[in-house]
């Protein structure tokens, strides 16, 4: 497959991945990432269907505990690196804007 | 004592220091100064550890009080900032985790301390373990000690940097693609990356979960399976832990050392591993130590593996998809850099933040990830990288069917200049080509070193990999062949490093 990645693309993920990107950047982006996904692609060569995917190199299930209290960290702990904290919360400005 | 205590073993420190012929404090004060004279150089560090010498007397009062302890009580420790400590900011190598003061140690480290470990300080890496120099680094690269113009590896680069340099003679490092035993190779030092769950992640900065995984750096296959001993075993807090009693890696290394087990031993050569595309001096180096082997009664059987070349293609499918999960977390609400956006939203903050938090690499992987995983993609890429990790789990069960070990060299190439690849991302991820099947299979992998590389003087390391949890089997491999190179040498390669000046004149002579 052929790679379609585009400035405005570029600005999308941007946008998906909360990273504010500047022109500048994302024309650098733009450029890299098509060298780099024209590489990559070449995983579906040999990706059949008849493959089963692995996500987990040692295969494991269900792993469970016994449901008691572990060493949890304190509510100072926490909010200890806490750009900013009140009332034993995490402080942030507005969740939505104002066209919102 | 007359002898420079940075240039010993730790199993050289840890018998000195049992015997009491040496106290911790000494050795510990020995690799400060070290640091003190060439960090400003090597830049191995980002935090020197102000309270070492207080744990370095605690361990030395607790053994004049006759307390049991382990067997590396009161040798200094090198931590890779990717791992959280208590007592030290953990950064990753990012600006958005500056002084961050984590409330918790990672399991390694609480581990290291309980065993008497001395730790000495934080050392640098790419950011957030992304890349293979260093240079990625939020906070300058370090540099290689066989030549300070040259990149010392990476992400690991600090972690390698400092046992080269003699700065400390152990250190924990992470590998999701390499990061341990790639800064080996072109240092001239040990590097282990365990199977994947040996080690506990717990602790470790996230890079891609399925990939990561912590292991011992230092200068000896004996050192490293010390720290490895210490290291190993389950964790409750980390559920991709493996719950299974681990051999003693020491015993399996001393063991080793003897040569015995290399008759008979079957190392596989990778068919499909060509000489082009290496190094020539790379290659030489590979064979000579090949030859050796043989010579000792191993037995050299060429294999295939015919899906490692898509490797590095499903690696930079999986990493940055898992990547860009994984770092979400730098949300500037928790924890971290939060950048003001007057009148802003708390996205328009989180998106200003990880604008001026994450450097450039960082943010190539988080969009690339970003892309891979989105709709209408995800099955041609993360999906087919995910079928790709099969095949190649697929190509070394059938090897390790006919061998007992694999054999590569560690990496296509000595070390590189500084700035030679920056500008390059493709370039600089195939430097990775050799030590990603292992991640993406969870195998285990050693680097040691193989020799100087006869183009260009610079060290190259021959990497083993072995079938998953056969840690202790490379150890043994790994101590046998360093036995008979280090013969041949008439001595370890670093001794062969040029001196590094120090801040306080030349090296050599009485310290």
């Amino acid at each position: 497959m052929v790679s379609e990645i585009s400035p405005d693309l570029v600005r999308h993920l941007g946008v998906l991945a909360r990273i504010q990107l500047s022109d500048e950047e994302v024309e650098r982006l733009t450029g890299q990432l098509a060298v780099i996904v024209d590489n990559i692609a070449k995983v579906s060569e040999v990706a059949t269907a008849d493959v089963p995917a692995t996500s987990h190199p040692i295969a494991m299930e269900n792993v469970f505990r016994p449901d008691v209290v572990g060493d949890m960290l304190s509510l100072d702990e926490v909010l200890q690196n806490a750009p900013d904290a009140a009332e034993s919360r995490f402080r942030v400005t507005a969740i939505l804007g104002e066209e919102q | 004592m007359s002898v420079d205590l940075t240039r010993l073993t730790a199993a050289e420190l840890s018998s000195l220091l049992s015997t009491g012929e040496v106290s911790s404090v000494e050795a510990t004060r020995a690799h400060l100064d070290r640091i003190d004279a060439v960090d400003g150089a090597v830049h191995a560090f980002l935090h020197v550890n102000a309270r070492a010498l207080e744990v370095a007397a605690d361990i030395d009062r607790r053994r004049a009080a006759g307390d049991a302890l382990g067997e590396l009580a009161g040798v200094p420790l090198a931590i890779k900032d990717v791992l959280v400590t208590t007592d030290m900011p953990s950064t990753s190598g990012s600006k958005i985790l500056e002084g961050f003061m984590s409330p918790y140690d990672a399991t390694v480290v609480t581990r290291s301390r309980a065993a008497g470990l001395v730790p000495l300080g934080k050392t640098n890496m790419d950011e957030f373990a992304m890349g293979s120099s260093t240079e990625h680094s939020a906070f300058g690269p370090t540099r290689n000690p066989w030549d300070l113009d040259r990149i010392p590896g990476g992400s690991g680069g600090g972690s390698a940097a400092a046992v080269a340099a003699f700065e400390a003679p152990l250190a924990l490092g992470s590998d999701t693609g390499g990061s341990i035993r790639q800064p080996a190779h072109v240092t001239g030092t040990v590097g282990m990356k365990p199977t994947y769950g040996g080690v506990s992640r717990y602790g470790a900065i996230a890079l891609a979960s399925s990939l990561d995984q912590i292991g011992p750096v230092s200068r000896t296959v004996l050192d490293s399976a010390l720290l490895h001993d210490v290291i190993a075993g389950h964790d409750p807090h980390d559920s991709t832990s493996l719950a299974q009693q681990w051999p003693s890696f020491a015993a399996a290394a001393r063991e080793g050392a003897t040569g015995e087990g290399l008759r008979g031993l079957r190392v596989g050569v990778i068919k499909e591993l060509p000489d082009s595309g290496f190094q020539p001096g790379v290659s030489a180096s590979f064979r000579a130590a090949l030859a050796l082997l043989e010579a000792q009664g191993a037995e050299i059987v060429e294999i295939s593996a015919p899906h490692f070349e898509y490797g590095v293609a499903a690696y930079y499918l999986i990493l940055p998809a898992e990547a860009s999960s994984n770092l979400a977390k730098f949300d500037s609400v928790r924890f971290g850099l939060r950048v003001d956006v007057p009148g802003g939203t708390v996205e328009d903050v989180m998106a200003a933040t990880r604008d001026a938090g994450f450097g450039d690499e960082v943010k190539r992987r988080i969009i690339l990830g970003t892309y891979a995983l989105s709709a209408g993609y995800y099955d041609a890429y993360y999906g087919s990288a995910q079928k790709v990790r099969t095949l190649i789990q697929r190509d070394f069960d059938a090897a390790f069917s006919s061998v007992d070990v694999i054999a590569t060299p560690s990496a296509p190439t000595t070390a590189f200049r500084l700035g030679e690849k920056i500008d390059d991302p493709l370039q600089m991820y195939l430097n990775d080509v050799t030590t990603i099947p292992a991640n993406l299979a969870g195998v285990p992998g050693i680097s040691i070193p193989s020799g100087l590389a006869d183009d260009d003087g610079l060290p190259v390391g021959i990497q083993f990999l072995a079938p998953a949890r056969e840690d202790a089997r490379l150890y043994r491999v790994g101590a046998g062949m360093e036995a008979l190179l280090v013969e041949a040498w008439g001595g370890p390669l670093l001794d062969r490093a040029p001196a590094l000046a120090t801040a306080h004149g030349t090296e050599g002579g009485a310290r």
